[in-house]
Parts: structure tokens; C-alpha cells; sequence
């Protein structure tokens, strides 16, 4: 191989032209996707804070924490199947059956509270083999799969609960534990935003530093290739779908918390929010890429724009407005970056 | 490639100083507001500033013209009461998840008062937080299960509305057998509205009702006060016109000789007498609950044979005014003798009135119609 | 990785009557459906020789090498590993005996890094309590490795391997593909038309890499439509054609038009 001498490219003189302000920042956005939810959290608060002074409230920002606290963790396991390319629209109803059984047990049926938080528990895990089940052995799309289950779980809440409420005050006091709180240098913080955020903590060390975390991403990004490289899919696929199951199983014991009763009506509108909270975090529908931070800061930009709009005296219908008008501009934003070099 | 990669840094440079800078600002600012006490959760809400009165109204819905009546009265009575109203609203009947988020940014807003159609048990146990935190809390048409939820309750006496319906089909029937569908609002939740009308309309006609706060148990035949009785079904409509129609559909398909028709309210009714139109079947009562000025229309035009008017524009007025006469005067409002809310009345609208039940007719339901 | 034993030398040797093949397939049958992929095919792998399987599209080249390599698994028919019969039901089976392969739509997974697509599926863990427990990747060592392995084959314009692998060109993830193979590739390395998408310098620098590790000892099959290439490099070429083998030539037994004249039917062996 004789080193050549090249003529002058025109082309490179293209490479060479200093990067515009625009596309400089493109570039660093490539480079770290969590930024770009990151930074529109923070203009978000500072712009709130100045429309409204109670808004920085710690007390109304621990409020935030708060009412994202659900959503921000079914958003996990949202953010997991949806890294494999893979949805899941049936997240909000098996909740809501966890929850149910969990309660009812509790409750009406006398039995033992940590026996009936593990019941829930195995109620998630079954929810997810059922879909991972449905996804890999049928090899039906996901979305088509938790279509059906949504369905599926729903009736099976009604079934199970007749339709009426557990109140919290009728169940032993560990199922409402994950709304205590406990001061934090003036600030309440509930036990269940704890649990949420060690359970990201968790997931992301787990996704960045395991096998098993850069086989999601590979089969997401392109299973075929996946496959061919010697990556168990069909195990990994499954092992997701019963993952994000726990974690909503999880989910539910928050629900019951955050409310202090169980109904068979909450989390209406999970699967939707969910989806929304991943979205907005940056992470690609078309899976393989993404992070869970991105998540977490897409879930809680969606409750400081709900708090945030209803503080400043806005109707319920400009929340629901401004969620819709951000998630168009996230993706947008998202296929800009993609286009850096 | 080197030259891309000085570039990439100094672009990482310029994004972090912008991303210090923010957080800076965040931080001067949450500094400046921080003075002092956390107002969200004492109860000094609105009751120390003298000119702003802050009122939460959170309804099941803004898709049903009957709270859309609420907020209009609401909105009128804020305007005259100088009051700050925020409307707030769940995204479907039965959303329980965005009423709890608008109870708790009511509180952390620093409101006097809540008005509220709680849509579950499960919004009950944040309305009782916001009492905590010194709020005054209404609820409007829908009394609460749990008592300890609300201050008071402004509402319809819905068990009264149904009663009335009910007599007078009773005597429209002229001792004829009746062959009862029974359009419900749920079937997978249990609210008193639903129970209240229909245990209404059934004490109504004289029939046994069992339990009165349970839909359906019923015996499926006997007699009422002026002859025999069939209840074909309950079905559930969700309170609203599609609902309505695949409710009828369903209880004509297991009994085509349905002539009375019970309904939760008016864009039930609507649905069911588009089924039956499309059954081709004319000579079938169809009876409601609400009295907006398009179900008072619905009357007259002989839809529904009558109808029980309530007023929700009253109800959200009274509201807003007992609040703000708190803040300004002390006094809070008191339940109506005999009963345990405020009866903010009824009215049974026909324009074939029945003997022993007392009615107006649709020229002056229109008059003071809602909606 | 790759063993370091018999050099060029010995190829010709070993191709002598009586040497056993590294890796044979007897009457392999692949069909999909009512179409017929591979009917009855027989392939022969001696140890440091390059052999190119050349045919015209849909001869079955590309199915062929799939069972070979655990990708595909054939309806009937045997394969022996260095004359033992093995059963190859998934990619991992293979890799796990030795063989590597390059397909070719490369493999690589675009978004993660070069190094993490080098070990995909054959991680690294930290040692001891870390790696075993709690499942810890080490991935420092990937990446020196990687860098390793790059240098190795001769690889130099790829600096980082922290870089994904969507961002490179055609010809850089080819060699990381190539790489991965010839990593681990401790019997057989399948290359299936390895410098379809290249120009001209980089399928040289591929080419180099080929006779590289016969050269070290690891027999190569090698896949291409093209002839020059594949006359430069290959010792035997086997010549696929409607789902057989039609003969097994070298190149100096047979010039090129001769060889394509067997491959599109036109002339007997």
C-alpha cells in the first residue's frame, strides 16, 4: 500500500467549514440523547417558576415528584419492550389487576400483606410471560398482542374486583406505605418516588453494564443480525416482557400509595402516558435506541407541564393540548439529531 | 475526522455553559420564591389574602352538556363573586387519576374551595386530604360515598327525580303490564346517581326494589301499582347516546316487546329511541332524568314521554357563593331540612301530566332550562 | 481466537489424498416451501486452504454456507467438524465449535459500539464475585481487545472503537464484520461476498486479510461473484449450481471463462 498524494477534494473543504452554532449543538444532542429531554425540563421550570411563584415550591415540586411517580415507573417498562422495537398497550390494565388482587387480598380475604404484595407481583410476572409468550411463540406484533391483553386484564379486574373500590383504610398499612413520606431538609419526599428512582438507578446500570442489557438494544436495533451473532432473541424478548411485568407490578403497590385505595378504574390512560413519557425522553419507537433516563425526564417534563399549566389558571384541555403539541416536538426533534454527523 | 472532533468539543463546551447558566437562573429564582413557610401543605390557602379568592371546579367531564351547565354557571357566578375559578375536568367518566391531580394542584395553588363530581371512591380520599389542608370542599350532583370527603353536598335529590318518573309511568301505563328496559350509567362501578335514579323510578311504579343501593336485583317479575311488571335487563350506557343505543339494541334483542324505558339521562334516552326507531317500534315510554333545554325539547317534540328537570347551573352557582362567603363572612351553608345535602330541587317536565304527580309543562321547563 | 499453526507451506500437503477435510458436508437438502434450495450437496474444507464457492444467483451459495453455519438448518444431510458429525441448530452451536462467519447483510448491530459488536453474544465478564453475581461486563477489556484484534488483521483506519458502528463507511464496518470473524473464528471463517459493497483498494486490504489467515492456519470459504478476486485468492474453488455442486475446480486447473461456462451450465466439469 503506496501512499498516494491525493488532489486537493472539494468535498473536504465541506468537513471543514466550521459546524454552525445549530449544528454543533445537533452534534453534541447525537452524541448524548438524554440531553435534549434534560434541557427542556430545565426551561420548563424556569419558565413555569416565573409564570406562577408557588410553582418552585419545594413542596409543589415534590407534588410533581409525586404525580409522576406512577407513570414514571410503568414508563420503564414501557421504555424496555419499547427498546426492543416492541409496545405495550396493555401496561395500564395489568397494573390495575395487580393492584385489584393485591388489595382484594388484603382486604377481603384477610390475607398476610407481604403475601399479597407477592401475589401482585406474580400477577405482573404472568402478565408479561403472557405477552412475552404471545410475542415470541406466535410471533404476532406486540402491539396487536397487548391490544388484546388490554382487553384481557381489564375484564379480568372487573371480574375479579365487581367494580367497586378497596379503600386503603380496609387494608393493612404496609399496602399504603409507598405514599408515607419522610422530610427531607423541608421538603417531603414519598416513599414511593424512592422506590421509582433506585428502580431506575437499577435498570440503567443493569442495561449499561450487563450482557443482557446490550442484547435488548441488539435485538431492537436489528434482530436478524442479532440472531446471526448468536444472541439468544426469542429468551431475550421473553426476559423483557416479564421484566417490565415486575415493574409493574411495582407500579401497582405505588398506585395504592399514592391514592390510598385501589380502584378499578385508575391508570386509565397508562399506556397512552406511558408511551408519551418514553417519546418525549427520546427514546426511538423503532427500537435499539434510548436510554431509561430519558424516560424519567420525559415523564416528569409531561407532570411539570400538567402542574405547571394548571398553576397558572389554565383548564385541564391546555394540559391535555400542550402534552400532545410535546410529543410531536420531541420526535421531531429526535429525527433532527439523527441527522447529525 | 480531527478536524470534526475539535469541532464536536467545542460544541459540547458551548452546550454546557448554556446548561450552567439555566441552572443557574433556576436556582436564583427558586432562591427568590423560597420565603419562608411551604404553603402547600399548611392551611393558609386563600383565607389571608383579601382579594383573591381561588375556586377549583373539577367535573367528570367537559363532554356532557350537563357540566358544561355546571361550569357555565360556575364561570357566571365567579364573574359577580369576584372570585378566581380554575376549571379542571377528567378525561372520561370514571377518570379518577387527572380529578386527584387537579385536587392536589388545588391545594398547592393555595385554593378556598373545591367544588367537585367525584368520579370514584378513589378521588374521596384526596378530597380529604385537601379538607386537611383547610380547603372547603363541595360536592356538586354526586354525593360522595365516604362522608368525611366533603364539607357538603349541593345536589339533586336524584331518589326524588327517579320517584317522580316512575309515578308517572305508572299512571301513563293506565294499567297496562309493563315490560321495563332499565339503561343504567355503569355496570363496572358503583355510583350513587346511578342507584338513586333507578331505585327512584322503580319506587316509583310500586315494584320491590330489594336493595336500594344496588341496580338489578330485582325480581324480573310481579306487579307494580297499576299491574303486572317484566324487567327485560340492566345494561350499563356510560351516560351518553352510542352508549344509549347498544343498550337498547341489547335489551330488544332479548325481549322485542319492551314498552317502558328507563334512562340515567337524556343522551341515553336519545340512544334508545334511535334503537327502537331503527327496531321500528313506536309506542314505547321513554323516561329521563336531567332537563336540559335540548332533553325539555326532546319532551315536547314527544321523544321522551318525561322528564326529571334538575338545576345544575344553581347547583355550581350556590356553590361558588358558599365559598366565597366563607372566605368573606364565616358562615358556611347549611343541609336541607330532612335531608343529608342541600336540595338544589327538581321538577318533573311533561306535556301529559299524570294525575297525583305534580308537573310543568315544556313551555316552562324551557324557561328555566340548562344547557 | 485464531491458532497459530501450519503455514502456507502445508496447504498443499494437506490436500493430498488421504488428508481428512476439516469440515464436510454430504448430500445437504434445504427447501422452502415448495422451492428447492439445496438439493443434495457435498463440500470438502481442507485445513489452510482458501475455497471459493462461486454460482449464479440462486444457485445456493448463500443457503449452503447458512448451514454450514448453524444460520439455517438443513432438511437432510450430514456435516462432519473434523470428522466428527455435528448438528448445528442455532449460530451459537457453530460459533461454539469454531466457526465463524460474515453474512451478507454483515451482522452488525448499527447502534451499538465497534467493540460491543466484536464480543456480541460472547461478552466478557469481570472476574470473580462482579462478573459471576452480578453479571458486570468488563468492558475495558472488550475494548482493548478489540483494538488488539484490529491491529492484528492489519485494520488501521479505525482508531475508535467507542464509536458506533452506524457511523462508519462501508468498507470500516466490513472489516469490523471480517474482524469478529477471524477473531474467533478458530476452525473455519465464512465469508460471504465480502467485498460486494467495497471499491477497489479496500477489497485488496480484505483479500490481504483472507490469505492472512489461511496463512496462520484457518481454512477460509470464501463466497463471491468476483472471478478475478476470486482467482487471486482461492486454492479450490467449488462451483454451486441449481442447488448442487457442480465441480471443484482450482485456478490452474481451469481459466475463468471455463469456470463460468460451469457455473451458468454451459459446459460439464
Amino acid at each position: 500500500m503506496t501512499p498516494q498524494t491525493e488532489p486537493e477534494s472539494a468535498a473536504a473543504l465541506v468537513f471543514d467549514t466550521a459546524q454552525t452554532p445549530v449544528q454543533r449543538v445537533r452534534s453534541v444532542l447525537h452524541r448524548y440523547p438524554a440531553l435534549s429531554p434534560a434541557v427542556v425540563l430545565l426551561i420548563s421550570v424556569i419558565v413555569f417558576g416565573m409564570l406562577n411563584e408557588r410553582f418552585l415550591l419545594p413542596g409543589n415540586l415534590s407534588l410533581i415528584t409525586q404525580q409522576v411517580a406512577i407513570v414514571g415507573t410503568v414508563a420503564l417498562a414501557q421504555t424496555l419492550i419499547i427498546l426492543t422495537a416492541g409496545i405495550d398497550l396493555s401496561v395500564g390494565t395489568a397494573m390495575v389487576l395487580a393492584s385489584m388482587v393485591m388489595a382484594v387480598a388484603a382486604s377481603e380475604n384477610g390475607v398476610a400483606a407481604p403475601v399479597a404484595l407477592l401475589m401482585g407481583l406474580v400477577v405482573g410476572l404472568l402478565s408479561g410471560l403472557l405477552n412475552g409468550m404471545l410475542v415470541t411463540k406466535l410471533r404476532l406484533p406486540p402491539f396487536i398482542v397487548t391490544l388484546g391483553t388490554y382487553s384481557i386484564f381489564l375484564a379480568l379486574t372487573l371480574l375479579y374486583s365487581k367494580g367497586s373500590t378497596v379503600r386503603g383504610s380496609d387494608m393493612p398499612a404496609i399496602m399504603t406505605w409507598t405514599g408515607k413520606s419522610f422530610p427531607v431538609g423541608g421538603v417531603s419526599i414519598s416513599y414511593g418516588v424512592v422506590i421509582m428512582f433506585v428502580m431506575y438507578v437499577v435498570m440503567a446500570w443493569v442495561l449499561s453494564t450487563t450482557a443482557w442489557g446490550r442484547h435488548l438494544y441488539a435485538v431492537g436495533d436489528d434482530p436478524e443480525a442479532a440472531r446471526l451473532a448468536g444472541v439468544r432473541t426469542t429468551w431475550v424478548l421473553r426476559s423483557v416482557y416479564i421484566s417490565a411485568g415486575s415493574i409493574i407490578a411495582i407500579a401497582a403497590w405505588l398506585q395504592i400509595g399514592r391514592t390510598s385505595a385501589a380502584s378499578p378504574n385508575a391508570g386509565a390512560d397508562l399506556n397512552l402516558d406511558s408511551i408519551t413519557a418514553v417519546v418525549i425522553g427520546g427514546t426511538s419507537l423503532f427500537g435499539g435506541r434510548g436510554t431509561v433516563w430519558g424516560t424519567l425526564l420525559g415523564a416528569l417534563i409531561v407532570g411539570v407541564f400538567r402542574n405547571g399549566l394548571s398553576l397558572a389558571g389554565l383548564d385541564v384541555l391546555y394540559q391535555t393540548l400542550a402534552v400532545g403539541i410535546l410529543v410531536i416536538v420531541a420526535v421531531s426533534v429526535d429525527q433532527w439529531i439523527r441527522k447529525a454527523r | 475526522m480531527m478536524n470534526r472532533q475539535t469541532k464536536r468539543l467545542s460544541g459540547r463546551h458551548l452546550l454546557w455553559k448554556g446548561v450552567a447558566a439555566a441552572a443557574a437562573a433556576a436556582l436564583t429564582l427558586t432562591g427568590c420564591s423560597n420565603s419562608g413557610t411551604d404553603g402547600a401543605t399548611t392551611g393558609t390557602s386563600g383565607a389571608t389574602e383579601d382579594t383573591e379568592i381561588g375556586v377549583s371546579l373539577i367535573l367528570k367531564t367537559t363532554t356532557n352538556p350537563f357540566f358544561v351547565a355546571m361550569q357555565k354557571g360556575a364561570e357566571e357566578a365567579a364573574a359577580t363573586q369576584g372570585v378566581n375559578l380554575t376549571v379542571a375536568a377528567g378525561r372520561e367518566d370514571g377518570d379518577e387519576d387527572t380529578q386527584i391531580q387537579a385536587i392536589e394542584n388545588a391545594i398547592s395553588r393555595g385554593d378556598a374551595g373545591i367544588l367537585i363530581t367525584p368520579s370514584g371512591q378513589a378521588v374521596e380520599e384526596a378530597l380529604i386530604k385537601a379538607r386537611d389542608a383547610g380547603l372547603y370542599v363541595i360536592a356538586l350532583d354526586t354525593p360522595p360515598s365516604s362522608p368525611d370527603a366533603v364539607d357538603i353536598t349541593f345536589a339533586t335529590d336524584n331518589f326524588l327525580a327517579g320517584q317522580l318518573i316512575g309515578e308517572w309511568t305508572a299512571s301513563a301505563l293506565d294499567g297496562g303490564d309493563a315490560v321495563i328496559a332499565m339503561l343504567d350509567l355503569f355496570d363496572d362501578k358503583v355510583v350513587s346517581v346511578d342507584y338513586a335514579r333507578d331505585q327512584g323510578f322503580l319506587t316509583g311504579m310500586g315494584i320491590d326494589v330489594a336493595d336500594p343501593e344496588v341496580n338489578g336485583d330485582e325480581a324480573k317479575t310481579g306487579s307494580y301499582s297499576g299491574g303486572n311488571y317484566t324487567i327485560v335487563g340492566n345494561q350499563a350506557t356510560q351516560g351518553a347516546e352510542d352508549g344509549g343505543r347498544t343498550a337498547m339494541e341489547l335489551l330488544l334483542a332479548q325481549n322485542p316487546d319492551v314498552n317502558v324505558v328507563y334512562t340515567i339521562n337524556e343522551p341515553a334516552a336519545y340512544g334508545a329511541k334511535a334503537a327502537l326507531d331503527a327496531a321500528g317500534k313506536t309506542d314505547v315510554l321513554i323516561v329521563s332524568v336531567d332537563g336540559g333545554c335540548a332533553g325539555v325539547d326532546g319532551v315536547a317534540s314527544g321523544v321522551i314521554g318525561a322528564t326529571s328537570q334538575q338545576y345544575p347551573l344553581k347547583m355550581a352557582e350556590l356553590g361558588v357563593a358558599a365559598i366565597a362567603d366563607l372566605v368573606r363572612t364565616g358562615t358556611t351553608p347549611d343541609v336541607t331540612e330532612g335531608l343529608t345535602f342541600f336540595n338544589t330541587g327538581v321538577a318533573l317536565v311533561t306535556d301529559k301530566p299524570a294525575n297525583g304527580v305534580e308537573s310543568i309543562d315544556t313551555a316552562a321547563g324551557s324557561a328555566i332550562c340548562w344547557g | 481466537m485464531a491458532t497459530t499453526t501450519a503455514s502456507a507451506a502445508n496447504t498443499a500437503a494437506s490436500k493430498a489424498e488421504g488428508a481428512t477435510p476439516v469440515l464436510t458436508a454430504r448430500g445437504l437438502v434445504k427447501t422452502y416451501g415448495r422451492v428447492v434450495g439445496l438439493d443434495g450437496v457435498d463440500l470438502d474444507l481442507y485445513a489452510g486452504e482458501v475455497l471459493a464457492i462461486i454460482g449464479d444467483n440462486g444457485a445456493g451459495k448463500s443457503t449452503l454456507v447458512k448451514c454450514l453455519t448453524g444460520a439455517e438448518i438443513p432438511d437432510a444431510g450430514t456435516i462432519e467438524l473434523d470428522g466428527k458429525e455435528v448438528h448445528f441448530r442455532r449460530p451459537e452451536d457453530a460459533k461454539e465449535q469454531g466457526i465463524e462467519a460474515v453474512y451478507q447483510n454483515l451482522a452488525v448491530s448499527p447502534a451499538l459500539d465497534v467493540a460491543s459488536n466484536l464480543f456480541l453474544g460472547r461478552e466478557v465478564r469481570k472476574p470473580g464475585v462482579l462478573g459471576t453475581v452480578f453479571r458486570q461486563l468488563d468492558i475495558k477489556k472488550m475494548r482493548e481487545r478489540t483494538r488488539e484484534e484490529l491491529n492484528r488483521l492489519g485494520i488501521t483506519t479505525l482508531q475508535d472503537v467507542t464509536v458506533p458502528i452506524e457511523s462508519l463507511s462501508g468498507g470500516q464496518r466490513q472489516a469490523v464484520a471480517v474482524a469478529r470473524a477471524a477473531a474467533f473464528g478458530s476452525k473455519v471463517v465464512v465469508l460471504d461476498e465480502p467485498t460486494a459493497a467495497l471499491g477497489v483498494r479496500e477489497s485488496g486490504q480484505v483479500l490481504d486479510l483472507v490469505r492472512r489467515l489461511r496463512d496462520a492456519g484457518t481454512p477460509v470459504i470464501l463466497i463471491s461473484h468476483n472471478m478475478p478476486q476470486v482467482f487471486e485468492v482461492a486454492d479450490r474453488i467449488h462451483i454451486q449450481r441449481l442447488g448442487r455442486c457442480a465441480a471443484t475446480i482450482t485456478p490452474t486447473s481451469h481459466s475463468r471463462t471455463e469456470a463460468v461456462a460451469i457455473m451458468t451450465g454451459a459446459a460439464e466439469a
